[in-house]
């Protein structure tokens, strides 16, 4: 099991590597960070004395092994805007994106598992087609529009929640206070989340019921709950488990549209500001983090797929 | 032969009810995008009534704030956006294709190389890649086109990469090799088109997932740009409290057309899915 781990962290690196690279290239065409942050009023001798107290003056590769020492130091870099270090920017919004995220991977899941298996079992008649037919309603609208019609109904119509912030300004902002706030970002992105997966769901189930096993099973005349729920919901937990993996970059994008809508205090939000106001150490910041948030996600994917499957070899790994 | 089999795929194609009624919707929406100049009442950019008007006969969704019709504006919106998913889509799906193609079919270094690519465009959050993209370049409608474009194609690379693998097996390309024919004709003659209809499934996917990121980046500020109008700008334009209680008109439109044209994409493309089925 350990080499197994440790296989898929190897593989994980040329991959952060790559990205680290991009990242730079990225940065790079953005262009010099001296014009960015003095305008084009200053001399030439003071350019070229920041050039080389930044080593600005060093060929590109020297350049991006600085930046890398200093990123495997945790330094990102200062914000040109409020000269902020990044990784502090980044550390306050990282709490508030991550919190949206689980709750409404949470919440999507409890639509779309439910909703699956109800389906799978009821394949082909009204009901089946009735929630697929949902899920592609659900997948198919814009959350930004989805966000606008909920907050017309929400807020303007019924005055129930709050549209934007996380905390009622002015309050000291308790649980409660953070749940108002949350539930309609979470009910747009857990819309998105169900609306993708239950089709999946369904398809893995529906193959797992027509496996010989099932059939034995429901030969024993166990009932069929039991049949679903212990025989049918254990196989179909692998393939679930991979469809999760996959939703957290989609997940990471759709979380700032969505904080953009409701002002969420998060990453996304800070990520807008920075594109909007061209603050690129924020926004390459940010990138990188979400890379590695992905690759991490995807190791602990591959982790718990070879957890929950008895058929993975731990040494080969199946590829 | 290919006559049966046409008419077959038709025959199932219509067993999905909702997706024939989706394919005339859908061909509605585009016919009326694409014959806006003919059939659009006003200049989709010049003023041509008062301000801020809710719907009334001479303007059948009213005016937006300075003045423009805003059917109009909706007819020539829908156009950029079914442009820019349609461009978007052949650019992602030609590089996918051909990509997965060498990849599956050399297999190696190459194939190793070409998959940590995918996998890295793939681990890297969609919308945040095209977000910086557009940061950097001039955001624009041929921006967002060659953004989405080069973001797409993981999917179709994945997808021709392991037909390509499955049909290396089988009995007819091994004979092809045995046969002696050139790697470009075995490509493109005999596995390419084994493999297009799951291509074509996938393209509508894809066409779907580009009309609703544009319409996100554009909701955004970083995509298509105003004056020119699409439909996700119709919508960003709507932000302020003040329109979205007060002039439904100018937002609730443009939602329900995206809305429309994803769903009835979707749909057609679930029935493809069944239709193209062997």
């Amino acid at each position: 099991m350990l080499r197994y781990i440790l296989k898929k962290i190897l593989l994980a690196l040329p991959v952060l590597l790559g990205i680290t690279l991009l990242d730079y290239a990225l940065m790079c065409a953005a262009g010099s960070p001296i014009e960015m942050m003095t305008g084009p009023r200053m001399t030439e001798e003071a350019i070229a004395l920041k050039a080389q107290t930044w080593g600005l003056d060093q060929p590109l590769w020297k350049q991006y092994l600085g930046w890398m020492g200093e990123l495997l130091q945790g330094n990102l870099g200062y914000s040109y805007k409020s000269y902020q270090p990044v990784s502090a920017i980044i550390g306050d919004a990282i709490g508030p994106t991550l919190l949206l995220m689980g709750a409404s991977m949470v919440v999507g899941l409890l639509i779309a598992i439910p909703a699956g298996i109800y389906s799978a079992v009821h394949r082909y008649k009204k009901r089946d087609y009735a929630v697929v037919t949902g899920s592609f309603l659900a997948s198919s609208i814009p959350s930004f529009f989805l966000a606008m019609l909920l907050v017309y109904v929400f807020t303007v119509v019924l005055g129930w929640l709050p549209s934007s912030g996380m905390t009622t300004p002015g309050t000291g902002g308790d649980w409660l206070d953070v749940l108002r706030h949350m539930v309609m970002p979470v009910m747009v992105l857990a819309v998105f989340v169900a609306g993708s997966n239950i089709r999946y769901i369904r398809a893995a189930v529906l193959e797992i019921l027509e496996k010989d096993y099932l059939r034995t099973a429901k030969a024993k005349g166990i009932g069929r709950r039991r049949v679903i729920l212990s025989h049918g919901m254990r196989n179909a937990l692998l393939p679930i488990v991979t469809v999760i993996g996959m939703q957290i970059p989609m997940l990471l994008g759709g979380s700032v549209v969505v904080e953009q809508v409701f002002s969420w205090p998060g990453l996304g939000l800070i990520t807008m500001n920075a594109i909007t106001s061209r603050d690129y150490p924020v926004i390459m910041g940010v990138c990188l983090l979400s890379a590695v948030l992905v690759l991490v996600s995807n190791l602990i994917t591959d982790i718990v797929y070879a957890l929950v499957d008895p058929t993975i070899e731990y040494g080969k790994g199946k590829r | 032969m290919k006559n049966t089999m046409l008419s077959r795929t038709v025959r199932r194609f219509c067993r999905h009810r909702l997706a024939v009624a989706s394919l005339v919707i859908f061909t509605l929406i585009v016919l009326a995008a694409v014959l806006a100049p003919v059939i659009a009442p006003y200049s989709p950019t010049k003023p041509s009534g008062g301000f801020s008007k809710p719907p009334n006969a001479e303007h059948l969704l009213g005016t937006d704030k300075i003045g423009r019709d805003v059917l109009t504006r909706l007819l020539y919106a829908t156009r950029i956006s079914l442009l820019v998913g349609l461009m978007a889509t052949l650019i992602s799906t030609a590089i996918g294709v051909v990509l997965g193609l060498v990849s599956g079919y050399f297999g190696g270094w190459l194939d190793r190389l070409i998959m940590s690519i995918t996998d890295m465009v793939m681990s890297f959050p969609y919308i945040l890649l095209v977000l910086v993209a557009a940061a950097i370049f001039e955001p624009g409608m041929w921006t967002i086109i060659l953004i989405l474009g080069f973001v797409d194609w993981p999917g179709v690379c994945r997808l021709v990469r392991g037909n390509v693998l499955s049909l290396r097996e089988t009995n007819f390309i091994k004979s092809d090799v045995t046969a002696g024919m050139s790697r470009g004709y075995i490509l493109f003659r005999e596995i390419l088109p084994h493999t297009l209809s799951p291509v074509l499934v996938n393209a509508t996917t894809v066409f779907a997932v580009s009309i609703l990121d544009e319409a996100a980046l554009s909701f955004l500020g970083q995509g298509v740009q105003s004056p020119t109008p699409s439909l996700g700008n119709l919508l960003g334009g709507a932000q302020s409290l003040t329109i979205l209680t007060e002039k439904p008109w100018l937002w609730l439109p443009a939602g329900i057309v995206i809305i429309l044209l994803v769903v009835c994409i979707n749909f057609i493309g679930d029935a493809l899915r069944d239709a193209l089925d062997r």
